[in-house]
């Protein structure tokens, strides 16, 4: 597997190269940025089968810096917790692509938005694979700052000033992990975060400690938008170009904020419910919080994207319920659910883009006047809902099941109780763009776009497959061994540095 | 410890700026404080006192020197730093294009 650095270096090289290429021909920077994506497509799912023959744990050590017996220079670490994240990652990011080409006629630097969006890609894969915590540093900095850019992308009046909105709010996220980094790096003299897990692990853990552990909680939160951090979310989210929206919302939160969350308090703090009750309560009591809130604020909304970002808030709540339960069922809910969301949420939102190129306007209540039938659209959009709402037998269905189940295993019944009766009303609240913007209209149907609706049945496909094949092969392949990972917490460091 | 303090003070000051301003460029300046403070924070925990610059002289005694990742750290944060303060600086440009005014009472076209 010595070609892990490609997931970052192939999307780098292609947002270099697509400014360059691009003077000869424009539509050369589309045709870079499918490939590119396509290909890495490929590597992620190449990854899966290759991945067990390295007993599910791959160590690159960049520039063949030895990690023995000190770790001397950055390495990758490539588990099956990076396998989940990267196959969502490049599975939303190759429908996003394809669905672009053509989205990108509203605008008119095609050749920037490659850039940027390779930028984004190139940093996601990063966080997901790499080892050392400065590298992860970096790498967050790289996608954060392709993604403001990226949200001002219209340059409307709208889009700017959510931008600067979401730049300064982000920021401040980014130098309070930087500080802990710093902290991190002066307790214990290195950057690899397996090593870091080995000398914390002889350390009696003081004042300092969950210092620096909550500097980093809250710049993850941050990140992550969980509620009460949430505030820049929805404005960031509905301003930038739909197939932005879908890969922010879908997984740019999740790898930036969730996985990152996971990644460290598990394995390198080796915190868990037993030695540190009173902090999963906090994120516990934080994601309920977060879905009962959002879920009511969801409700009022009359902007078609303005709804779904609100929803991803109330959705990032459940990923941080079962964080906060931290049992079996509650990983592998969390977990499932970081899968299904990005693929369902990416989908709405991509729908979100096609129904402002038709009607040109996202105001629920105009587009209920509208005189346009889009029963594609419609029927896509409704599908995606019912996944995210948590409906059988697609994907959406299992992380709802599991962190009920999580919530009555730990005996805390009335949380599972609110957490059946919100994703009712999250199926409320998405059906009723459903119901007044696609059924019932009168008019003339509208042509679809075949790039467009190739990502949308790509993406349609794979949460109706994944759904149906849950249990015989994503449960035990990948989310399973993700758990495991995650579960196993400190014993993380003793395999990277025996690998 | 009074330098630390000092990097303290000057990180709430930057948290005080962009927390109470209302002008664009202000909150800027508020940011670069805050990047500035956490810069010369991580660069703190490298130094000792009375050490060498940490180059390799071929020496015969053992010489005292500083830790030098902090420094290459830092080094890269202040470029990181770079890009998001020419990225926040070029975005308030275009807002002061479109409003023709910093004050963000007035920027509200965004609501709940």
């Amino acid at each position: 597997m010595n070609y892990l650095p490609l997931f970052t270096a192939l999307p780098l090289l292609g947002a270099f190269l697509t400014p360059l290429l691009s003077k000869i021909w424009e539509r050369l920077s589309d045709i870079i940025g499918s490939i590119i994506t396509t290909f890495l497509l490929i590597l992620s799912i190449y990854s899966i089968f290759l991945l067990p023959i390295f007993g599910d744990l791959y160590v690159y050590e960049i520039g063949k810096w030895p990690i023995r017996p000190i770790p001397l220079g950055i390495v990758f670490t490539f588990d099956s917790l990076s396998l989940l994240m990267v196959l969502a990652i490049n599975l939303l990011s190759f429908a996003c692509a394809v669905y672009s080409i053509n989205y990108l006629d509203n605008y008119t630097a095609r050749w920037k938005f490659w850039t940027l969006f390779l930028l984004l890609i190139a940093g996601l894969n990063g966080v997901a694979i790499t080892g050392d915590l400065f590298n992860l540093f970096v790498f967050i900095e790289i996608s954060a700052i392709s993604s403001y850019a990226l949200v001002a992308f219209g340059v409307e009046k709208e889009d700017l000033e959510a931008s600067f909105k979401y730049q300064v709010i982000g920021e401040v996220g980014g130098l309070t992990i930087l500080l802990a980094i710093a902290l991190i790096y002066a307790k214990t003299s290195t950057l690899n975060m397996a090593d870091i897990a080995n000398t914390f692990l002889n350390e009696n853990k003081g004042t300092l400690f969950w210092f620096i552990i909550s500097l980093l909680t809250f710049g993850f939160l941050i990140k992550s938008a969980l509620f009460p951090f949430h505030f820049w979310l929805p404005d960031a989210h509905s301003q930038a170009p739909a197939p932005i929206s879908a890969i922010l919302s879908g997984i740019f939160i999740k790898t930036l904020g969730v996985y990152t969350l996971f990644r460290l308090i598990f394995n390198v703090f080796g915190l868990n419910r037993n030695n540190a009750p009173h902090y999963f309560n906090l994120l516990l009591i934080l994601g309920i919080l977060s879905i009962i809130i959002t879920s009511f604020i969801t409700l009022k909304q009359e902007n078609y994207k303005r709804l779904l970002a609100y929803s991803t808030i109330s959705q990032i709540g459940y990923i941080f319920v079962g964080l906060g339960l931290s049992n079996f069922f509650g990983i592998i809910g969390a977990l499932t659910l970081i899968f299904a969301h990005a693929l369902s949420k990416g989908l709405l939102f991509l729908t979100a883009g096609s129904v402002e190129r038709e009607a040109g306007t996202l105001d629920i209540n105009e587009l209920t006047l509208l005189k346009k039938r889009m029963s594609f659209y419609g029927l896509v959009y409704t599908l995606g809902a019912l996944s995210l709402a948590g409906i059988p037998p697609f994907l959406g269905f299992f992380p709802k099941l599991f962190l009920i189940l999580g919530a009555i295993k730990e005996k805390m019944l009335g949380l599972a109780i609110i957490l059946g009766i919100f994703s009712i009303l999250t199926l409320a609240y998405l059906l009723k763009i459903t119901n007044k913007v696609f059924t019932n209209k009168e008019g003339e149907e509208v042509k679809e776009n075949s790039l467009s609706a190739i990502s949308f049945l790509f993406l349609v496909f794979l949460i109706f497959i994944f759904g149906i094949f849950y249990f015989n092969y994503l449960q035990p392949n990948l989310i399973n061994k993700a758990s495991e990972v995650v579960i196993r917490g400190i014993e993380y460091a003793r395999l990277v540095l025996m690998k | 410890m009074v330098p630390y303090l000092c990097c303290i003070i000057l990180f709430l000051i930057g948290i005080y700026a962009i927390l109470t301003k209302r002008n664009l460029i202000k909150i800027a300046i508020g940011f670069c404080l805050l990047e500035y403070a956490v810069n010369l924070f991580f660069a703190l925990i490298g130094y000792k006192k009375d050490a060498l610059a940490p180059i390799y002289t071929n020496v015969s005694q053992s010489k005292n020197f500083v830790d030098p990742i902090p420094q290459a750290l830092v080094l890269t944060a202040i470029v990181i730093g770079l890009g998001t303060t020419a990225l926040l600086l070029s975005v308030a440009v275009r807002i002061y294009e479109k409003y023709k005014t910093l004050d963000i009472k007035e920027i509200k076209r965004l609501k709940e």
